[in-house]
């Protein structure tokens, strides 16, 4: 099990209903972990329209989950 | 020579040009992006932005960086507003001061164009029925003028 901090923003952190929580995972990479926190909260986002941040750098998707991670995933964006 | 910010107050726009006043500029180039009172067919009576605020203002510098070096202007500094807005409020500034006008024009818009695609903040609108949402831009990726499409990121959340 490992455990990681994920951040929320924007729609993700609305249908979370917070911005950040702890998560104690058996995933072991970033797209098995999306899968059961989109299960747990009802996540509308598929992963494909995603991108991902580990410790505030954009990240690939192969990326093995290491204990304290702090993950975003990030909604589609709209700057400007 | 670069400077990127997020600002959750209005923009002081005479703030923000007087750094750019250079002695080897010829030109200055500034792009303002408002609010403004429609999208797609609907009446937006305001905005709100959310910022993943210590990403933003990495891959934010990282863009006018890539405009400074692909340009050769001498500064390029952009603020980007977070919280509450109103219609005709300043959400984006962006100055770019050069030697010559070309450079200025083509970074300002490539600067404008990456942040739009690029930077974790994301908008959602209010609208005049009372409803709100969410707004999309794209993670699809801008071409620039002078190269092949997808050619200018090294890194990888295309």
């Amino acid at each position: 099990m490992t455990t990681v901090t994920l951040k929320y923003y924007a729609q993700l952190r609305e249908q979370a209903g917070g911005s950040s929580e702890k998560v104690v995972t058996s995933a072991t990479s970033l797209r098995e972990l999306y899968d059961e926190l989109r299960h747990r909260h009802g996540f509308t986002l598929p992963a494909d329209a995603l991108k991902v941040a580990v410790d505030d750098r954009f990240s690939d998707w192969s990326h093995v989950l290491c204990e304290g991670d702090t993950i975003v995933f990030i909604p589609p964006v709209a700057g400007g | 020579m670069i400077r990127f910010s997020l600002a959750d107050q209005a923009i002081d726009v005479a703030a923000w040009r007087k750094p750019l006043l250079h002695p080897a500029a010829g030109g200055f180039c500034c792009f303002e992006g408002w609010v403004r009172n429609h999208n797609e067919g609907r009446q937006v009576d305001g905005l709100e932005y959310e910022a993943y605020e210590s990403l933003a203002i990495i891959e934010g510098e990282r863009i006018l960086r890539e405009a400074a070096d692909r340009y050769g202007v001498l500064a390029a500094h952009g603020v980007h507003r977070t919280g509450s807005l109103a219609i005709g409020d300043i959400a984006v500034w962006i100055g770019v001061a050069s030697a010559h006008r070309d450079e200025a024009f083509r970074a300002c818009r490539y600067i404008i164009d990456e942040i739009k695609h690029r930077l974790p903040i994301w908008k959602k609108e209010h609208y005049v029925t009372g409803e709100a949402a969410w707004v999309a831009c794209s993670h699809t990726g801008s071409a620039h003028e002078d190269e092949p499409p997808h050619a200018h990121h090294g890194h990888a959340h295309r």
